[in-house]
């Protein structure tokens, strides 16, 4: 089969989170006929079942659909679905890069939001033809003209003719698919030209091995071809190639130049294959390499450790796993007086953690206890050097620092007028730098502040929400690091230091915070044999103490023939339970307990 | 008891009816009319009938050494009844000379023709659902009984010779303050009874209690100091009167001790009748339905619930069930019932308990210290494996 490159069109759905582009990229596999209605899950896409759960698109996912358009032609669609959430515009990045061009979907009635600003910039970045849509137009309070100028005012592309569509209901998907064979260019490149394919995506398959996902910019790969990962120098032959179906490989002859598809080649190593990486025939190899991506830094630290230290090498594995997967996780060994052997491993934020954390533990398996996350601090010692700190357990003793400094980012928050006042008060909490604030609109308002890293890190996002109905959005990136009178907040439980419960923290809100971390590890601590003490010191100087007291009574009065195979199980939960906590000393503190510090916000 | 225990046999049967539900009780019981409770009563004695037919078919031991009647309110039968279902129990099993055979009641439903009736059909042990010497107490626990009553059904059944009686009393009730349990405690002990079950109240789920208890965030309890106060008290009054505490709740006049109840926890065979009644016969361990229609239709081999016991299962059993008793358990019997040395499986964590002071070994013997009892949960957790 060959495949008339002309009649290709590789695109990417952009949006605000909400907006609608997972279900858009429903209804075009739809209207496709890739799948009839009645097999259509909802979302198809997003196959994860935290995914699907959550509503979000996490990882990029991408389909091959037929379209028969109205000039009697078939084309091939390549459909990239992308994350709107900013943990994972890494993601968003490397997928634009497979593609041609890519369709905005912006919300009828919410018009521009902040991420749908920073992805369109992307898109424009990657040298994108970018075609607006206007969606949720059957919204009563839906405003597509006001909509669509703005999107010719603030983002400066021409929309006067954008689809106006609702994705939910189905209305004038015809519209965008039409749109995507007029506006979107074919790719370009030739399938005679040595190969070089951009590997985007991968993912570990215990039977094929390591599978590539790839866009063909040059050339041609076919079954028996002997392939060379560029970066690594790695070799391997072609077992098959082939593109995506709906939540399936479907195997093909060749991918060839404009092409979107993948690569197995019994890779066992997952580490042979990097995200970025081109692909390229052993044999005849291109001259340069693909352009790669910006290698995305971690911005949010914690420890991970399994509940059971015999699991480590599990953790490890999986980890590994789902680095392959997810590029943006950085992770590597340490250990803790507290909890054992574990991984202190980087995040791009704190939905990012959630995520791996989640998939760690479903998909996985396993068995997690998670510390308290934090950033990374610059600690300048008296002797001259530098050290990046990402575990507060290392940070050395204050007479040899000089002094800290702490990552600050700057935040863009778009809010509705009527919320202005809530948020910057919010900001301020937060020992935030009003940098300014611009009026997008009568209604709506663009405040930009500088903001501390550690401060949005835990719950900034759902303060936000909550403060703004839901209206606000939030976008940063990191601007630098600024000197910041820090310190160390060291928790006691029953008189010793656990270090995995420590955490770095502003000197001037240290004590508040060790208050209430005391009085939350009091609620998560259960009551044991004798009274324990919790403490919080800074530098072992006590700043707050509560105690959980002694265990007294737990006993189950009646216990009689009928009652005993309910008592069996009773105590199995027990002993589950205990299962669930870490022997430290002579006291069992709950893996719950070592987020603790993420909930002291929540009155 | 020893090996002897071993061969014995208890007859469980339950007594599904009451004539108004207490706010606290999750047991399998409510109201009923005439009609059902004469279907029910022909029922269980089929079910009674048919496992002494499969136990002759199979050559199983047919000696049973106690008969339990639980509820509900079993004495709210009728006494033709109860000598229905005794007369159905004799015909299936061969019942010891010495056998025990206890009757629950509950004051208000007893008379005198009943007692002369339980005694006539071989009823030699009452366990009467006292709770409280405190009428205030009673209503809020939703009983239909006064202490005065109480104390008039107590006296008619000493008429009628029954000489070992059970007193049930509960703590923690609440509006209770360890005051008034104290008297509580006085009162029981000056009458003398032979055996007394004191329990602390249990808040089960889907009980009007625990609704209450729930709305109210815990207010209507006593404090967890009282409690505390309470459940000390019942050992140190029920000890200097003589009363012998044997198992977490029960104390004895010696001599006394519930032979039925130590059944279970001595995990002694015993076979349920009923809905809902449970038995434990060889590595068997199986629950009625509860669900009245159906057992009416069809009493034998109803089972909502059905377990194998596997050797683990059976030493968790003989662990969490044997630390209830003050004797507690023993390696050396251990050892002879499961074919393994006791250190081998539970060694370690019994040395933790005995550093931690709430375990006590003597001899061979292990059992619960005092704080041992009081969180007796949290140890017995660490038996299952």
């Amino acid at each position: 089969m060959s495949v008339d490159q002309s009649k290709i069109r590789n695109f990417c759905i952009i949006a605000h989170i909400d907006h609608g582009k997972s279900t858009l990229a429903d209804r075009i596999i739809e209207k496709t006929g890739l799948l009839t209605s009645r097999e259509m899950q909802a979302q198809v896409l997003d196959n994860m079942d935290l995914e699907r759960e959550r509503g979000i698109t996490i990882k990029a996912q991408t389909v091959r659909v037929v379209y028969k358009a109205q000039d009697g032609e078939e084309y091939i669609f390549n459909l990239i679905d992308t994350p709107g959430h900013v943990d994972f515009n890494y993601e968003v990045s490397r997928s634009l890069a497979a593609c041609d061009g890519a369709i905005l979907v912006v919300d009828a009635a919410q018009g521009i939001e902040a991420q749908t600003l920073a992805n369109v910039y992307l898109a424009l970045d990657h040298d994108l033809d970018v075609i607006p849509v206007i969606n949720k137009i059957d919204l009563p309070s839906a405003e597509p003209q006001r909509v669509i100028d703005e999107i010719e005012d603030v983002i400066g592309i021409e929309a006067q003719d954008a689809p106006l569509i609702s994705a939910k209901n189905g209305i004038n998907i015809d519209q965008v698919l039409e749109a995507v064979v007029h506006k979107i260019p074919a790719p370009t490149g030739s399938k005679d030209n040595p190969l070089a394919a951009l590997i985007f995506d991968s993912l570990y398959d215990a039977y094929k091995g390591v599978i590539v996902f790839c866009r063909i910019k040059e050339g041609t790969v076919k079954k028996g071809t002997r392939i060379r990962m560029m970066a690594t120098g790695a070799e391997f032959d072609t077992v098959e190639v082939g593109y995506f179906g709906a939540g399936q490989f479907i195997p093909c002859d060749e991918l060839t130049a404009g092409m979107v598809g993948y690569i197995t080649a019994s890779i066992k190593n997952v580490r042979d294959t990097r995200v970025g990486d081109t692909v390229t025939d052993a044999d005849r190899p291109c001259e340069q390499p693909l352009p790669g991506y910006k290698k995305v830094n971690p911005m949010v630290y914690c420890g991970m450790y399994p509940a059971d230290g015999a699991h480590y090498s599990d953790l490890r594995d999986a980890l590994e796993k789902l680095q392959l997967n997810d590029a943006a996780l950085q992770y590597e060994p340490e250990t803790s007086v507290a909890l054992g052997f574990g991984f202190r491993c980087g995040f791009l934020g704190l939905l990012h953690l959630e995520i791996i954390q989640e998939r760690l533990e479903r998909e996985y398996d396993l068995d997690l206890v998670t510390t308290a996350p934090g950033v990374i601090y610059k600690v300048h010692k008296t002797d001259g050097t530098v050290i990046e700190l990402t575990n507060p357990s290392n940070l050395p003793d204050p007479s040899e620092i000089e002094y800290m400094e702490e990552p600050v980012v700057s935040a863009e928050i778009m809010v509705t007028t009527d919320y202005v006042g809530p948020i910057m008060e919010l900001c301020q909490q937060r020992r935030g730098v009003y940098l300014g604030m611009e009026y997008m609109e009568t209604t709506r308002a663009l405040l930009k502040y500088e903001l501390p890293l550690n401060e949005i890190i835990y719950d900034f996002f759902d303060a936000l929400k909550s403060r703004s109905r839901g209206y606000a959005s939030f976008d940063y990136e990191l601007k630098g690091y600024v000197q910041s009178k820090l310190c160390k907040l060291d928790i006691l439980v029953n008189k010793e230091e656990v270090d995995a419960l420590s955490f770095i923290v502003h000197a001037d809100s240290a004590a508040e915070r060790g208050r209430k971390m005391c009085e939350k590890l009091k609620d998560e601590i259960p009551r044991q044999l004798f009274e324990i003490p919790i403490q919080a010191a800074i530098g072992g100087r006590i700043v707050a103490r509560e105690t959980v007291k002694a265990m007294r009574k737990d006993v189950l009065a009646k216990c009689y023939g009928g009652d005993i195979s309910r008592k069996k199980k009773l105590l199995e939960k027990q002993k589950e339970g205990k299962k669930r906590m870490r022997q430290f000393g002579n006291v069992e503190i709950p893996q719950k307990a070592f987020m603790a510090v993420l909930k002291l916000d929540d009155d | 008891m020893g090996s002897d225990t071993i061969r014995q046999k208890g007859i469980y049967i339950h007594i599904p009816f009451c004539i108004s539900k207490c706010i606290y009780c999750d047991f399998c019981s409510a109201p009923a009319d005439e009609d059902t409770k004469e279907q029910y009563v022909s029922a269980l004695c089929r079910e009674i009938r048919q496992a002494g037919i499969e136990a002759e078919q199979k050559g199983e031991n047919r000696t049973a050494s106690t008969v339990f009647f639980g509820g509900g309110t079993p004495s709210i039968l009728r006494s033709a009844q109860i000598v229905e279902i005794m007369n159905a129990v004799r015909e299936a099993f061969r019942l010891t000379d010495d056998a025990e055979i206890t009757m629950e009641c509950n004051p208000g439903t007893l008379t005198k023709e009943k007692l002369e009736t339980y005694r006539y059909a071989g009823v030699n042990r009452l366990s009467i659902g006292l709770q409280s010497t405190n009428n205030r107490d009673l209503k809020n626990l939703g009983r239909i009984h006064t202490y005065e009553q109480f104390e008039e059904s107590y006296i008619e059944a000493r008429l009628a010779g029954f000489n070992n009686i059970n007193v049930d009393i509960m703590s923690a009730i609440p509006g209770q303050t360890p005051e008034k349990y104290a008297e509580n405690l006085r009162r029981v002990v000056a009458l003398k009874t032979e055996h007394i079950s004191a329990y602390s109240l249990i808040v089960e789920e889907n009980t009007p209690l625990y609704d209450m208890v729930e709305r109210t965030h815990g207010r209507i309890l006593p404090s967890e100091e009282d409690d505390r106060r309470m459940y000390t008290m019942t050992k140190e009054i029920l000890g200097e009167a003589g009363y012998n505490r044997y198992e977490i709740s029960n104390y004895a006049k010696p001599g006394y001790e519930c032979r039925h109840n130590c059944f279970y926890w001595n995990r002694t065979e015993y076979l349920g009748f009923g809905i809902a009644a449970a038995s434990l016969s060889g590595n068997r361990r199986y629950t009625n339905t509860s669900d009245m229609a159906s057992y009416l239709a069809n009493p034998i081999h109803n089972r909502a619930e059905e377990q194998i016991l596997t050797v683990e299962d059976e030493m968790e059993e003989y662990m969490f069930l044997g630390l209830r008793m003050m004797k507690g358990v023993d390696k050396t019997e251990f050892a002879r019932l499961f074919g393994k040395d006791y250190d081998e499986v539970y060694g370690d964590i019994t040395r933790r308990h005995i550093e931690q002071g709430l375990m006590a070994a003597e001899g061979s013997r292990l059992c619960l210290t005092d704080i041992g009892i009081d969180i007796s949960n949290t140890v017995m957790a660490d038996y299952i494996l």
